[in-house]
């Protein structure tokens, strides 16, 4: 049984004393070993920066911990003496490093001779950043897609809409890596993924908010009841994925490439690609088909779309399952992108929020167009920020959408009453 | 299962002094909420300035009383800043921007380059002593009956936040009786209407949403008194939901809600933590593969899906009266 003091403690991540990193930092050279000093070593948590060390003349470095957990190590690259390379460039960062209660943690890099690679100028870092941001913004336009339709035909913001990305991300790393799951390679992984995703859009609407609209409960109460969905699901995640993150083993790491004179990754032009031709997909479908049109006449004005004969309920749940599968479909590229963890989806959710808000609330193509403005304008801020607050640009393009043209590039001003 | 110790877990959850901080920040949130309709979902924010503002203040050299004035006034500022662009437009806004401030704060606070104010992942620590120097117990002794037990420092802390929830019920209760009161909670129930009347529906909202968070502002600083350490990791989003729980269990808009809920809320939260705690170690979860951690945050879900229950089934609240609580109906 916890002590009875125990429970006077805010929840609070414990602080323990004396956890550190360390390492030792050695060129090899056949059998030749030899310190190398001066090199920057930086410890993060969450995006959040730790501290840093700088090897000492025998190449010792040490950075203390505030406690417990798992912290992403790097070590600075352009800091290296000339002469001193990484054995292998892509280990220059150890991202899941778990430090035990109290435990001094041994971080390694391999050293040996090399090439420091030359400096990249300020143009190809543009130009990369460019790339990274469309490449964020095509996942934010697949998740939030379904948050702008659904408000647009049913008039509530979801705030779950995130926990449909966490799943969509999660039930693929299922199929793909469980020991218990059958072990698919991702892009096979990713179609029951998006499935089950969309299954649970239908799940959501049929138990949950059909009733409640029949019931006719109101705007303030139907937020409220998203958001203690939101933090169930979340929390539900948390127990059966687990609190640390975890990455796909396909497409995880990959050499880049140089493509129309910008150096990326393969995959980031592959998640671009695969959203502008589902973008393209969505947009034909909302233009040129039957449902398509109903659902914007749905969204237009329902009692005039009934009226002529539309079934607004049933248009409402296609777009529930429509939303909720681009949603998920936007996990797992977030997943193959990023990492996969248990409130991805919530993090999202705020440059979600700021895509739709900056195109206009209730319209896809907003949300698309809006999308990718917030996912460029975040990258290239790195260029200038600490890359550890990028996520607060979308807070401010956010707000100043608000006080400059509420209704969004797209939108009608009726909405926003 | 010592279903005595499990018991006095909650009781003792309950009256200490986060107990009381949860019902005083909530008093500030049933204000916004329950009084005036808005939904503010980073209620969270308002608490870490109030820390924060207060941490700072002492940390660059000023009493710990003028950091409690100055995290209070941040509160209010926090609130003026979220409602100008918000409270203009539908109910929806107000909750996308707090929601993301409440994320975004602790992330900039952690960042490296505002650590030299805010002490980044580490925070700021001891910048209470002026407060603990007023401690008339002796702060190691053990203070109750049986089971039933304070130790002298959390007994200071628990009676001086339960005096200012005590001050916060009968602001309450004044403003709420007040013109001021009767129009924030016309405001709530028609927009419109209280417009027609020529009242200036966006200064009243403004208002409610600026003296809700310097409430919770106070509640936060009680927070890190307690404490004597600001860290962003204690304001992390879960808090704003607790206090959500604890408004509508305890009836939205009602004076003593917030305290009710409180009570009831961190005696059923620690009741079942530490019974859940207790049958994970006597293996009752082996067949789910359950560790510690796990069995801790069951109760996290039942939070979530508790607050949706009450929403859905029971708006008004275990002890609310409805015709007072009408949000569930508009």
């Amino acid at each position: 049984m916890i002590a009875i003091v125990a429970f006077f403690s805010f929840p609070l991540a414990a602080h323990a004393e004396g956890e550190t990193i360390k390492g030792t930092l050695e060129k090899i050279d056949g059998d030749v070993r030899e310190p190398v000093a001066g090199v920057t070593v930086t410890v993060e948590s969450d995006g959040a920066e730790i501290g840093s060390a700088v090897s000492d003349a025998e190449g010792n470095w040490e950075v203390p911990v505030p406690g417990p957990g798992s912290y992403l190590v790097r070590l600075e690259v352009d800091t290296l003496p000339e002469g001193v390379a990484l054995t292998d460039p892509e280990r220059s960062e150890l991202p899941n490093l778990t430090v035990r209660d109290n435990q001094q943690k041994t971080a390694r890099f391999n050293l040996g001779p090399g090439l420091v690679t030359g400096n990249v100028s300020t143009l190809e870092r543009i130009l990369e950043r460019f790339v990274i941001g469309l490449k964020l913004g095509a996942i934010i336009a697949m998740a939030s897609i379904g948050l702008s339709l659904v408000f647009g035909v049913t008039g509530l913001v979801n705030f779950s809409h995130g926990e449909l990305v966490t799943m969509g991300a999660v039930i693929a790393y299922f199929f793909h890596l469980s020991p218990l799951g059958p072990g698919w390679p991702l892009i096979v992984a990713a179609i029951p993924a998006i499935l089950a995703t969309a299954a649970f859009g239908w799940l959501n609407e049929t138990a949950l908010w059909r009733p409640l609209r029949r019931r006719r409960a109101g705007l303030i109460s139907m937020l409220v009841i998203s958001i203690g969905l939101s933090f169930a699901i979340r929390n539900v995640i948390n127990i059966m994925f687990g609190g640390e993150p975890r990455t796909y083993a396909d497409f995880a790491v990959q050499q880049p490439i140089t493509f129309l004179g910008v150096r990326t990754v393969p995959k980031n032009l592959v998640i671009i690609g695969l959203s502008v031709a589902v973008l393209i997909g969505v947009g034909l479908f909302l233009q040129r088909t039957k449902t398509g049109i109903a659902m914007r006449a749905v969204a237009d004005n329902r009692d005039l779309a009934e009226s002529s004969g539309i079934d607004a309920e049933r248009v409402i749940l296609i777009t529930w399952v429509v939303g909720a599968g681009l949603a998920g479909l936007g996990g797992v590229l977030e997943g193959a992108s990023e990492t996969v963890q248990w409130d991805m989806g919530f993090k999202l959710l705020l440059l979600i929020f700021a895509a739709v808000v900056l195109g206009g609330l209730g319209t896809a193509f907003g949300a698309m167009v809006g999308a990718f403005v917030v996912g460029v304008v975040i990258e290239m801020s790195t260029l200038w920020i600490d890359p550890n607050v990028k996520n607060a640009v979308a807070l401010a393009v956010l707000v100043v959408m608000l006080l400059v043209r509420p209704q969004g590039l797209l939108g009608t001003k009726e909405r926003i009453g | 299962m010592n279903w005595a110790d499990i018991f006095f877990d909650g009781v003792l959850a309950a009256l200490g002094p986060v107990g009381a901080a949860y019902a005083l920040s909530a008093i500030g949130l049933n204000l916004q909420f329950g009084y005036g309709g808005l939904l503010n979902f980073g209620h969270v924010a308002f608490m870490m300035a109030g820390a924060y503002g207060t941490a700072i203040t002492v940390d660059l050299g000023g009493s710990l009383w003028l950091g409690i004035i100055v995290g209070i006034a941040c509160g209010g500022l926090l609130g003026l800043l979220l409602g100008i662009p918000t409270l203009r437009l539908r109910a929806d806004y107000l909750a996308i921007v707090t929601i993301s401030v409440g994320e975004i704060m602790r992330l900039v606070a952690r960042s490296s380059f505002v650590e030299p104010l805010t002490g980044g992942v580490f925070g700021i620590q001891a910048f209470a002593n002026e407060f603990f120097d007023l401690n008339p117990f002796s702060p190691g002794a053990r203070y109750g009956w049986g089971q039933f037990v304070f130790q002298g420092r959390a007994l200071f802390v628990s009676l001086v936040g339960w005096a200012l929830v005590g001050i916060g019920l009968l602001i309450t209760w004044k403003l709420i009786r007040s013109p001021w009161g009767r129009v924030v909670r016309a405001v709530r129930e028609d927009e419109d209407a209280a417009r027609s009347l020529g009242k200036n529906v966006f200064f009243y909202k403004l208002q409610a949403l600026m003296l809700g968070g310097a409430f919770g502002a106070l509640a936060g600083a009680l927070l890190a008194i307690e404490q004597q350490n600001v860290n962003p990791n204690s304001f992390e989003p879960k808090v704003t939901f607790f206090l959500y729980v604890i408004v509508i269990v305890g009836g939205a808009g009602t004076i003593i809600g917030p305290v009710v809920g409180a009570l009831t809320f961190q005696f059923l939260l620690f009741f079942f933590d530490s019974f859940m705690s207790s049958a994970q170690q006597q293996g009752w979860f082996n067949w789910a593969g359950f560790d510690a951690t796990d069995a801790a945050q069951v109760k996290l879900v039942l939070v979530g899906v508790g607050l949706m229950a009450l929403m859905a089934f029971r708006p008004q609240g275990l002890f609310g009266s409805r015709e007072e609580m009408l949000i569930g109906d508009r």
